[in-house]
């Protein structure tokens, strides 16, 4: 569970990043956070496992404070939030099944995980999740020679192997072609629902949200707008959360003709 | 006299232009220049009409160069070996020490400006001594013959590999860092996981091109008593023995030549 009780965020410049947020996302959730780009939609994800701090407030993970933690505590937590990138994020010059394994690497001492060490049930654990995504025969590819899709597959991979119990994805889909954006959701989907791991998108097309999420929050200017379910996100209420009606760029169907 | 028909497109004239920028910077620029290196030739007393006299010299050395004494190889073949035996320990002491070095001066890895601030300080105080002077100071602390020469390589390795590590360092792609930082990696984990693999390859190049460097320096080192070739260039100049000079000169510039040659082309390979 995941509780934000008055979170803020000014930055150095005093641009307000969030402003006054309050929430509280429970166990097996998929939620799509939308609104438009600089509304803090990034903001809101990466004070969730504090890859940015906030500057008020508080963020609870399973009932402990993240915003208060520190070293061995910080890592413990975050070892728990998976974390899924626009941008991919693997490792470069590195095998899918390293990069995988990469992500068990705050189960174990760092000697053991700096030798590469890892157990075999580890070994059969990132073979797993590359099976759960579809992508177990690349296992000793090197990972910047795969496409987008299958990167962000490996991707999800590695937050599989984590055991994660919370999935943060931050616009996992904004640089993928409109097939490989429907095979990532689904995989995303998929693995909220079987596994019951929390999910968090960040999500810039509307109709996206609409499909895959339970629940739907919208954020302007830092600020919550729409928290609600998927059948009371309507095009109106979009409209305001958006500040104008809900045009092409909105939706990913129209914007891919 | 414009005979030539107006063209079909309007005028030019009809867009607010803004003001050309002035060319007075560039001519003051230039002017500046050309003031400091007759400055500098005044100053140091330099005239083409002394280069000029100085010609036939030049060519009377040229004369008692040739032909190198061939002979001459047996003797400095093995003080050619320990030239390149002293680079190549050098280097490998300078890239082994650069790696703590670099990590400490990278701001995108160690966040406190406390400790990347120094290590940086350190660093350019290391990169001011031109490795000439550091080979004489250590001569003067451990004595003549190779060691100092070794100790004089290994610093200025040390500084010229950590520098370009770490400004390689710095320009890596923060996304793996950041997707092990999410994952719960603590900072040695990061950096095995996430930035050797992107620095990998421009280290090892890095250090190929210092042992480059180091060869040459290495040749010189001798002239003030660290060991290497060097030595005999002061040796047979001293003597007036040119044609010896001239084979040691040339053996040096063969060496250098291969060993660059293979380097550029570990390198090409590498990136």
């Amino acid at each position: 569970m995941i509780e934000i009780r008055n979170a803020s965020k000014t930055y150095a410049n005093g641009t307000k990043g969030l402003n006054h947020i309050n929430l509280t996302i429970g166990q097996g959730e998929f939620v799509a956070v939308v609104g438009l780009s600089g509304a803090g939609k990034s903001t809101l994800l990466r004070s969730m496992n504090r890859l940015h701090d906030i500057t008020e407030g508080e963020i609870l993970i399973g009932g402990k404070s993240i915003t208060a933690a520190k070293g061995k505590q910080l890592r413990m937590i975050r070892r728990d939030i998976g974390m899924i990138f626009q941008s991919f994020n693997l490792l470069k010059r590195t095998s899918v099944l390293r990069n995988v394994l990469a992500g068990r690497v705050g189960y174990h001492s760092t000697l053991r995980t700096v030798l590469g060490q890892f157990p075999k049930q580890d070994v059969e654990l990132a073979f797993r999740a590359l099976d759960r995504v579809n992508i177990a025969e690349k296992a000793y590819v090197r990972a910047d020679e795969l496409s987008g899709g299958q990167q962000q597959r490996v991707a999800i991979a590695r937050v599989l192997a984590q055991e994660a119990k919370i999935i943060l994805a931050d616009e996992p889909v904004a640089s993928l072609d409109p097939l490989t954006t429907k095979q990532v959701m689904d995989d995303l989907k998929r693995i909220n629902q079987e596994s019951g791991i929390t999910t968090i998108v960040n999500l810039h097309f509307i109709d996206l949200a609409r499909q895959y999420a339970t629940r739907i929050i919208g954020l302007r200017a830092g600020g919550i707008v729409f928290d609600g379910p998927v059948s009371e996100a309507t095009d109106e209420r979009f409209a305001e959360i958006y500040g104008r009606p809900i045009g092409k760029e909105e939706m990913l169907e129209e914007a891919a003709v | 006299m414009n005979t030539q028909p107006e063209p079909a497109n309007p005028p030019l004239s009809s867009v607010v232009r803004p003001k050309a920028p002035g060319k007075i910077k560039h001519y003051l620029t230039l002017a500046i220049i050309l003031l400091m290196i007759w400055g500098s030739a005044a100053q140091t007393d330099s005239t083409l009409k002394e280069l000029v006299q100085g010609f036939p010299n030049m060519l009377d050395l040229l004369r008692e160069m040739f032909p190198p004494k061939w002979s001459y190889l047996d003797n400095i073949a093995e003080a050619m070996l320990e030239t390149i035996r002293m680079a190549l320990i050098g280097t490998t002491v300078g890239a082994i020490l650069a790696v703590p070095v670099a990590l400490l001066c990278a701001a995108n890895l160690i966040r406190n400006r406390w400790i990347t601030y120094p290590a940086r300080f350190v660093l350019n105080l290391i990169r001011t001594v031109p490795d000439l002077l550091l080979a004489a100071l250590f001569v003067a602390v451990f004595g003549l013959g190779p060691l100092p020469g070794m100790f004089a390589l290994s610093v200025f390795s040390l500084g010229l590999i950590a520098k370009l590590t770490y400004e390689a360092l710095e320009a890596i792609e923060p996304g793996p860092l950041e997707a092990m930082t999410a994952a719960g990696a603590n900072l040695v984990q990061i950096i095995v996981y996430a930035v050797i693999p992107q620095i990998r390859a421009h280290f090892v190049s890095f250090t190929l091109y210092t042992f480059e460097i180091n060869v040459r320096a290495a040749a010189v080192l001798g002239l003030v008593g660290a060991g290497g070739i060097g030595h005999y260039y002061e040796v047979t100049l001293g003597f007036f023995e040119y044609d010896k000079t001239c084979m040691i000169i040339m053996f040096t510039l063969a060496v250098v030549l291969i060993i660059d040659y293979a380097s550029t082309k570990l390198r090409e390979k590498l990136l």
